[in-house]
């Protein structure tokens, strides 16, 4: 699927780009863009490798099993194929929370590490399992209490309110994650059946 | 609020080393392992990141996004909508990056507390980039089939922008 978008993108780039005449744009477009990659690459490395290391202390210690056992209740419901003490669990937990608090470059990390610990018993590797679908449901559904970095965008462009948008974000984004975990929760059903 | 974010992280991180210490766990090898761990995670996402970053890129480049915008022009007129807000919703799922550039040059144009600038900051709030996400965290354990993940997520992301054009209405409309 995310191969069809792949070559979507690129179809439609490079073809209308050439009916419109914006041949020199595409060209620069495709010698400069994947140094952009490796940019961005460049940009998560030294986090990622730090909250890997910082949470690898959090996981031996165990406070990151109490943590998932915190929020045990809800995610036993979001994900009954798991078994309780899952390592995954933790790290879900760890990613959830982050994006709540609008942290996404440190959510990343945790989301990283918790397919990598779902893959690890996954009997077929090539294909997803039912409980990366749901930790990706939730995932993109953007779960954010505080939206810092619109927040701060709209302080430095003189907003004389710049919070106001958090209760209208927050009901948006609960709209959108319940929606996409509601679809989620019938198809599984559907599929036992 | 800027204050809360900027204290969560120092206090997340010595919250954490300090609970490792009182557990006597041997904290600075417990780094290393995870940083290690983090390294080889970042060498397996490097193509995914690569090839969706340039697919994105040379898309927003083409501006199909902009010569699309002349037909739907006269609905949003009639909903009285400014028909500015729709690269941004479009490009929402895709790539978070341009969305946020499209929000700044709304507030640039109309100003934050303008209704079109509540409306981009909800947006921008709403969902998350579902088609970046999947492929970063599918691709980083080399999951090809992805099943009904992705249709899911669009489906939570339309949902999502529905709700912050209605939301947005009901509050500052």
């Amino acid at each position: 699927m995310v191969n069809v978008i792949w070559v979507g993108l690129i179809l439609i780039a490079i073809i209308y780009s050439l009916l419109t005449g914006q041949v020199d744009t595409i060209n620069n477009g495709i010698l400069t863009h994947a140094t952009s990659g490796v940019n961005l690459i460049l940009e998560m490395m030294p986090l990622i490798v730090l909250w890997t290391g910082i949470m690898k202390i959090a996981e031996k210690s165990g406070l990151l099993q109490v943590f998932a056992k915190a929020l045990n209740p809800i995610l036993r419901r979001l994900f009954p194929s798991l078994p309780r003490n899952h390592k995954a669990l933790g790290y879900i937990a760890s990613n959830i929370g982050a994006n709540m608090l609008g942290l996404g470059s440190a959510a990343t990390p945790f989301g990283l590490k918790a397919m990598d610990e779902l893959q690890k018993d996954n009997p077929k590797k090539s294909e997803a399992t039912e409980a990366m679908i749901t930790f990706l449901v939730l995932n993109t559904g953007g779960v954010t209490l505080i939206p810092t970095t619109v927040i701060a965008l709209r302080i430095m462009h003189g907003s004389a309110n710049p919070t106001e948008i958090i209760i209208t974000s927050i009901l948006a984004t609960a709209v959108s994650s319940i929606s996409g975990l509601v679809l989620d929760y019938f198809i599984r059903r559907r599929k036992r059946k | 609020m800027n204050l809360i974010s900027k204290i969560v992280i120092p206090l997340f991180v010595l919250f954490i080393i300090f609970y490792g210490v009182k557990k006597r766990v041997n904290v600075y090898d417990s780094f290393l392992e995870g940083a290690k761990e983090g390294l080889l995670l970042v060498f397996h996402i490097t193509p995914t990141v690569i090839a969706m970053v340039f697919a994105v890129n040379i898309f927003l480049d083409s501006n199909f996004i902009d010569g699309m915008l002349g037909f739907l022009k006269p609905i949003f007129d009639f909903v009285n909508i400014p028909i500015d807000i729709l690269p941004m919703a479009l490009l929402r799922p895709i790539s978070g990056t341009a969305s946020l550039a499209i929000m700044n040059d709304i507030f640039i144009h109309f100003g934050p507390d303008s209704y079109i600038g509540r409306l981009a900051s909800t947006l921008q709030g709403c969902t998350d980039t579902t088609i970046y996400v999947l492929a970063l965290y599918f691709g980083s354990i080399k999951v090809t089939k992805t099943k009904y993940a992705l249709p899911v997520g669009l489906f939570a992301d339309l949902m999502g922008i529905l709700a912050a054009f209605i939301i947005t209405f009901i509050f500052f409309g």
